[in-house]
């Protein structure tokens, strides 16, 4: 019995997968180590990152492997949920022991979890690409904040990026603390003090907003409720599309008192 | 002044809305001028109405005046109604500061028409090149063909927009005259057929120029009202068929007669036709993703879709001859004709198979529905089924559940087909 843990990075994973291969140690179980239980029985392996070790793992995975297997991989581990650790190692393995590509074979268990891990993290990705609503702040920035199920701020930032190349954007994960700037000219990571991040919780204040803010969230409000049909009410599909979880962001949803 | 646009808004909101379409894909205008907005690929939906519909574009009319009186159209000169228009000026920053907000994809533009087709179609045109030329705007931008508008304009409209479309509302030339006495099919075929060809023009220029300004690169689509005129699903698809294959149309679109009117032209109905609206749009999948011909799907013999049972599964039921299909060995195309079988589904199982032979456990996996799935197919040669059912059983089956135990649901939903029916 083998119990690995490392620092709860990317490469920090795969330079587990790389320490196994080397011990021919087979891991039980792969755990962060700030989260990590005391172990009662087997051996405990606490890997330090090596990055050289990861870039030898990912290369190798490289050549057997597609991009958009890759990304799947990635996918899984922004996926943050209880097990991806040992999935990703249980694939890595599988890709390492066969000579053909084992992208498409459903059959196995890592194959199929990875793939619909990879649909579920894509899904909140492009979620959050819907249901960002940006306010204009009185400096002309456009800030919102999210709270995504899974870690895919890292996932969203190319594609606003492309699209407002000619304003000033922040997107701040509210739930995990960090959050992407773009300055016109490139995007870095930020973090916010705790006092700081308190106050952008939910709506700007009235000091920050720039004057038109207001306005345009109303006539939003506005169209959304005159668009809809009323004839046609199927709140089940409402619901199914737009899933209550996801109302926070919406400004659309808030009723506003004029309305 | 706050108010004055808020009610334009309103109003002309209310009036674009009964145009179904909201697709904001396949448009190729990328980001390369560092201005705002980037429409490549897929379409996003930022939102959706409480009756389950996307909102990806903000879809408004620049006027509801309108000259014509159009039976089935809210908008008609005769009904009595607010009457508003937008400036092109209002409409630029309606869309510029809802795209900048993260709210839409981009703008779909129509109007009533007022004075003539091709005064108002000069109108959608200056808006959108307007967002393209002085905003540095690369969203997506859907822009209505009026009927009867000049091929200049078209061609024009085309360099700014990415779709266009001609909406052809009724189904047949005798039901547009009857409800919409002003226009002719000849006036929305024409302009139809200019865009089809300035699509292709504009293609072969661009294999010899790489510079050669692209035309409306997501397309043309059209409309059809479902409901609105007594012609059977057989007609409706059929003319879908013939606008794909002759038109090279990305989209047909159907909107089940919503009753905004009580003109004594129409048929007196309490609600819109909506379960007959969903079996259309199957109907039209299978047509465009599943490899079905038209003829399959509606004949004499059956000239309307099942509303109880999807068009595919009614299909099958019909074609018992051709099951069941072995997962192991069947062609992509003969899975793909499977009831509870997607295209998602199929692709997996031609792949996975090349792997380890496949059993009922791995297709529940994959998603394959085999409550519907597993009268028509085998694994390694076992079914799931001990005995061959009539198709008439197996419809009752699918319908109530093995034990044809009728839940509350169900017997709401049958209420609801006789309504429609």
């Amino acid at each position: 019995m083998h119990h690995y843990t490392y620092d709860g990075t990317f490469e920090g994973l795969l330079s587990v997968v790389f320490e196994a291969y080397e011990r021919k140690a087979w891991p039980t179980s792969i755990v962060q180590e700030s989260i990590a239980q005391p172990v009662m029985f087997g051996e405990n392996v606490a890997v330090v990152t090596d990055d050289l070790k990861a870039a030898r793992v990912w290369q190798g995975l490289q050549k057997k492997l597609s991009v958009s297997a890759l990304q799947a991989l990635y996918h899984t581990y922004l996926w943050e949920q209880p097990g991806f650790e040992m999935l990703i190692f249980d694939y890595a393995r599988l890709t390492f022991s066969s000579n053909d590509s084992i992208e498409g074979n459903y059959t196995a268990a890592s194959v199929l979890q990875i793939q619909q891990i990879a649909k579920q993290v894509h899904r909140e990705k492009h979620r959050m690409e819907a249901f960002v609503r940006f306010e204009k702040t009185a400096d002309d920035l456009f800030y919102a904040t999210i709270s995504p199920d899974f870690n895919v701020l890292p996932l969203i930032i190319q594609h606003f990026e492309k699209r407002y190349a000619d304003q000033r954007w922040a997107i701040y994960d509210i739930k995990r603390s960090y959050g992407a700037y773009y300055d016109l000219a490139s995007t870095s990571l930020m973090h916010l003090s705790a006092a700081q991040a308190g106050r952008q919780k939910g709506k700007l204040p009235e000091s920050a907003r720039h004057y038109e803010e207001d306005l345009y969230q109303q006539l939003w409000q506005v169209y959304f409720k005159h668009v809809n049909i009323p004839e046609r009410k199927n709140p089940k599909l409402h619901l199914r599309h737009m899933p209550k979880r996801y109302w926070k962001y919406l400004s659309e949803k808030k009723v506003h008192p004029l309305l | 002044m706050n108010e004055r646009i808020t009610e334009k808004l309103t109003i002309l909101a209310d009036a674009a809305k009964y145009d179904v379409s909201c697709s904001s894909s396949g448009g190729k205008r990328k980001n390369e001028n560092k201005g705002l907005g980037n429409a490549e690929g897929m379409g996003i939906c930022h939102s959706y109405t409480e009756d389950g519909r996307c909102v990806s574009l903000l879809k408004i009319l620049l006027t509801n005046f309108c000259i014509y009186d159009c039976a089935y159209c809210i908008t008609r000169k005769s009904n009595d109604i607010k009457r508003a228009a937008f400036t092109v000026q209002e409409v630029v920053d309606l869309t510029i500061n809802f795209y900048r907000r993260n709210y839409i994809e981009g703008l779909f533009l129509s109007s009533g028409i007022f004075k003539d087709a091709d005064y108002t179609m000069e109108r959608l045109v200056r808006v959108a090149k307007k967002l393209r030329q002085e905003h540095k705007f690369n969203g997506y931008i859907h822009l209505k063909t009026i009927p009867g508008a000049s091929e200049e304009l078209i061609k024009e409209a085309g360099l700014y927009a990415d779709r266009l479309s001609v909406n052809i509302e009724l189904p047949s030339e005798q039901s547009l005259q009857q409800l919409a006495p002003e226009k002719n099919y000849s006036e929305i075929l024409v302009p139809m057929g200019n865009i089809k060809e300035q699509l292709v023009q504009a293609k072969e220029e661009r294999k010899i120029f790489k510079s050669a300004p692209i035309f409306a690169p997501a397309g043309q689509s059209t409309q059809l009202i479902v409901g609105a005129s007594a012609e059977n699903d057989q007609q409706i698809l059929q003319l879908s068929d013939n606008l794909y294959k002759s038109y090279s149309l990305k989209r047909v679109y159907y909107s089940g007669y919503v009753p905004v009117s009580s003109d004594n032209r129409l048929p007196i109905l309490t609600e819109p036709p909506i379960i007959r609206e969903n079996r259309i749009y199957q109907a039209d999948w299978l047509m465009r993703f599943y490899g079905f011909d038209v003829k399959e799907i509606v004949d004499d013999q059956h000239p309307n879709l099942d509303l109880e049972i999807d068009p595919k599964l009614s299909w099958a039921l019909r074609n018992r001859h051709g099951f069941p299909v072995e997962m192991n060995t069947a062609d992509y195309e003969m899975i793909l004709r499977v009831p509870g079988i997607g295209v998602k589904s199929a692709k997996k199982i031609v792949s996975a198979r090349r792997f380890a032979p496949l059993n009922f456990e791995h297709l529940r996996q994959m998603g394959v529905v085999l409550k519907r799935a597993k009268y028509f197919i085998t694994c390694q040669a076992k079914s799931l089924q001990r005995q061959d059912f009539e198709s008439q059983l197996i419809r009752q089956k699918i319908l109530f559940g093995d034990r044809s135990v009728r839940s509350a649901l169900l017997t709401q939903q049958l209420d609801l087909f006789r309504q429609v029916g």
